[in-house]
């Protein structure tokens, strides 16, 4: 990857290259999303859970049942029914929670905002931190902030989540005060703002309501800080291997051999060619607190996805369950194909 | 002492006489290695120390680990003989705790012995075979890839049911994708070199060009990367176990303990934090051991 000076391209197929890429592209994307649909299908279909009781309840007639079983087409073969599960998911109808007794898709954009607003402060924590300790780690190697940041990786592998979040919560909202304590809002601040974006610090700002603002801030900084302690630990150290890569390599000795600042060597020209891979692994870091929050969510009784999923899946809801893994891992496959396309078009060695 | 000098002189021979004595001098080196690196003996040594405590966990406990006593409920750390305090139902932590490592340590054998053997099956099959079956596997390999592991294991355990074998099922069909990636990498750089041509020439058919001289090139990439994954292992089970989906009560599984003590953690903070610094403890042993592991390995891979 340091060798920049690599320019031939493969031998190339008698269609234009962008068009064969494009083509390969979607192609792998629509596989990838039939398959994860048919895996959410299938898990729906092994549940020991009768679909026709958990609509209709247990009292209802054999006539009844029968009726509905026709209905949710389940006297349909088993690739028709498939086929009628992907136009509806498609169609964004993931059927009806059983739990709130309103279209998953209802419930699932009304969760959604309060995980984002989470997962983005949470990584932007990760990147505001992370970046800058990685760059110092690998520029200082072996020094004590090297160590430091070998240190807070590890920790961030090999920690619990969830145990974390509930040592912070007794810490710093339990004995010290500092924050609020969970849920997103206090109960005098709820209902002031209307939802816009339905991310709470978003709308607060847009409304001018600042007592809500700093209520909603008091009540995200603890959870959030948490997940954006995970990112730091993976964008640190990510960015200490690239950075070492780069510094490794000789026109950063040429830019040191003609006499350019430290600053300019690290910033102006190593930490330039990471930032593409950069892009990249920030964004997988954002996809990662998108699940890892799910066991946040539980911690803080935050109302996002994740409580949603876990919360439907224990009340054998599985509409719900099935409709938050499915968003969850489209997005997952969307993160990936966009920093696909963005290794494509900004990296010239990629051409 | 003469004989261990003899011994160690055996080992490091510059011309081992034998196909055993590279081999075993080999193992040696690369013990030496690792034990130059003090933090992954330090993971080796926490290990060892977690492994005896589940094998002799009814020598070491005091109490029964499930034996309830509602008169000493919420006990301190140290009172009454309790060394780790009470629950709230007034089972012994510290008892608990040893039996609780049995189940983690048991979780996490089952999962590497399934993961990592569907993974190399998956990927030298499609390594060695190429064609449309490595199209077809390394798509659904793709596909599971594609699923944040919790999510996917949480929905497994949704459609077969909470329990600790369950749970296995769950965290291994969510963990072999990788190591099929990595065993179809290695079987494409393994298939196509001289000694295979020649074994195939000999007329050995294709399951045993992949059994016998594939997969043994194939164990040491997996070995590393499976320590690496058993801290992920021990954390997605403790997050099941905490989220009521692993396995279930009473079993004094380390993430179902912090999740009967987090109701009471702003008053009696013992009973969630101390089963923590138990997982923790665990999976920064691994993770020591399996960066020590990886620069004795896999040299090529220097990650200092």
């Amino acid at each position: 990857m340091a060798d920049t000076t690599h320019g031939e391209g493969r031998l190339g197929p008698s269609f234009p290259p962008w068009l064969k890429k494009t083509l390969t592209t979607a192609a792998t994307v629509a596989a990838t999303v039939l398959g994860l649909l048919f895996v959410t299908f299938m898990i729906g279909r092994v549940m020991p859970i009768d679909p026709v009781l958990a609509v209709i309840g247990e009292r209802a007639t054999q006539e009844q049942y029968n009726q509905t079983f026709r209905d949710l087409g389940l006297d349909q073969p088993l690739l028709v029914q498939f086929w009628i599960y992907v136009t509806d998911v498609l169609q964004g109808d993931f059927g009806k929670s059983i739990r709130t007794g309103q279209d998953v898709t209802t419930d699932i954009g009304r969760v959604f905002p309060a995980t984002l607003e989470l997962a983005t402060l949470g990584t932007l924590f990760g990147v505001v931190l992370g970046v800058p300790l990685g760059v110092i780690a690998a520029v200082r190697r072996g020094s004590w902030i090297d160590q430091l940041a070998r240190f807070v990786g590890l920790i961030g592998y090999s920690m619990p989540i969830f145990w974390l979040g509930l040592v912070g919560l007794l810490l710093f909202y339990g004995i010290l005060g500092w924050v609020a304590g969970p849920g997103r809002l206090g109960i005098f601040y709820q209902g002031i703002v209307e939802p816009i974006t339905g991310m709470l610090l978003v709308d607060s700002a847009l409304r001018g309501e600042w007592a809500v603002f700093r209520d909603a801030f008091s009540h995200i900084i603890l959870p959030a800080s948490l997940l954006g302690y995970y990112s730091l630990a993976y964008i640190s150290r990510m960015t200490r291997s690239f950075m070492l890569e780069q510094l490794g390599s000789e026109y950063v000795t040429t830019a040191r051999v003609k006499g350019l600042s430290e600053w300019q060597v690290v910033w102006g020209h190593a930490f330039r060619n990471i930032r593409i891979q950069l892009v990249t692994v920030i964004a997988l870091a954002y996809a990662n607190l998108l699940e890892g929050s799910v066991l946040t969510e539980i911690i803080f009784a935050w109302p996002g996805l994740g409580q949603y999923i876990t919360t439907s899946l224990l009340a054998n809801d599985m509409n719900s369950v099935l409709g938050g893994t499915i968003v969850i891992g489209t997005i997952f496959v969307g993160i990936n194909i966009f920093s696909d396309l963005l290794y494509r078009f900004f990296d010239p060695r990629s051409k | 002492m003469s004989t261990s000098q003899g011994l160690r002189n055996w080992l490091l021979s510059e011309e081992p006489t034998s196909r055993r004595q590279a081999r075993f001098a080999s193992w040696y080196k690369g013990w030496l290695t690792l034990r130059s690196n003090k933090l992954t003996m330090f993971g080796l040594y926490v290990l060892a120390f977690l492994l005896l405590c589940a094998i002799f966990a009814p020598v070491l406990a005091t109490h029964d680990p499930f034996a309830q006593d509602l008169g000493q409920r919420l006990l301190k750390p140290g009172e009454n003989g309790h060394l780790f305090g009470t629950d709230s139902l007034g089972r012994d932590i510290y008892s608990r705790l040893l039996y609780g490592a049995r189940i983690s340590i048991y979780i996490v054998l089952l999962v590497v012995m399934v993961a990592p053997l569907v993974g190399l099956i998956v990927g030298t099959v499609s390594g060695y075979a190429g064609g449309w079956i490595d199209v077809l596997l390394m798509r659904i390999t793709d596909i599971f890839l594609a699923f944040p592991r919790l999510i996917l294991a949480l929905a497994f355990v949704a459609a077969l049911g909470a329990g600790i074998e369950n749970a296995v099922l769950a965290i291994s069909l969510t963990a072999w994708p990788p190591y099929a990636r990595i065993a179809r990498a290695e079987t494409l750089t393994i298939r196509n070199s001289d000694y295979i041509h020649a074994i195939k020439l000999q007329g050995a058919d294709p399951f045993r060009i992949v059994t016998k001289h594939i997969w043994p090139l194939c164990i040491s990439s997996l070995v590393i990367r499976v320590t690496l994954d058993m801290a992920g292992i021990i954390l997605t089970a403790a997050g099941l176990g905490f989220l009521g989906l692993g396995a279930q009560p009473p079993s004094p599984e380390w993430g179902a303990m912090i999740s009967e003590g987090r109701k009471y953690i702003l008053d009696y903070w013992w009973v969630a934090t101390i089963p923590g610094i138990a997982i923790f403890a665990i999976s920064l042993a691994f993770n020591l051991l399996g960066d020590g592991l990886r620069d004795v390995l896999d040299p090529k891979e220097d990650n200092s």
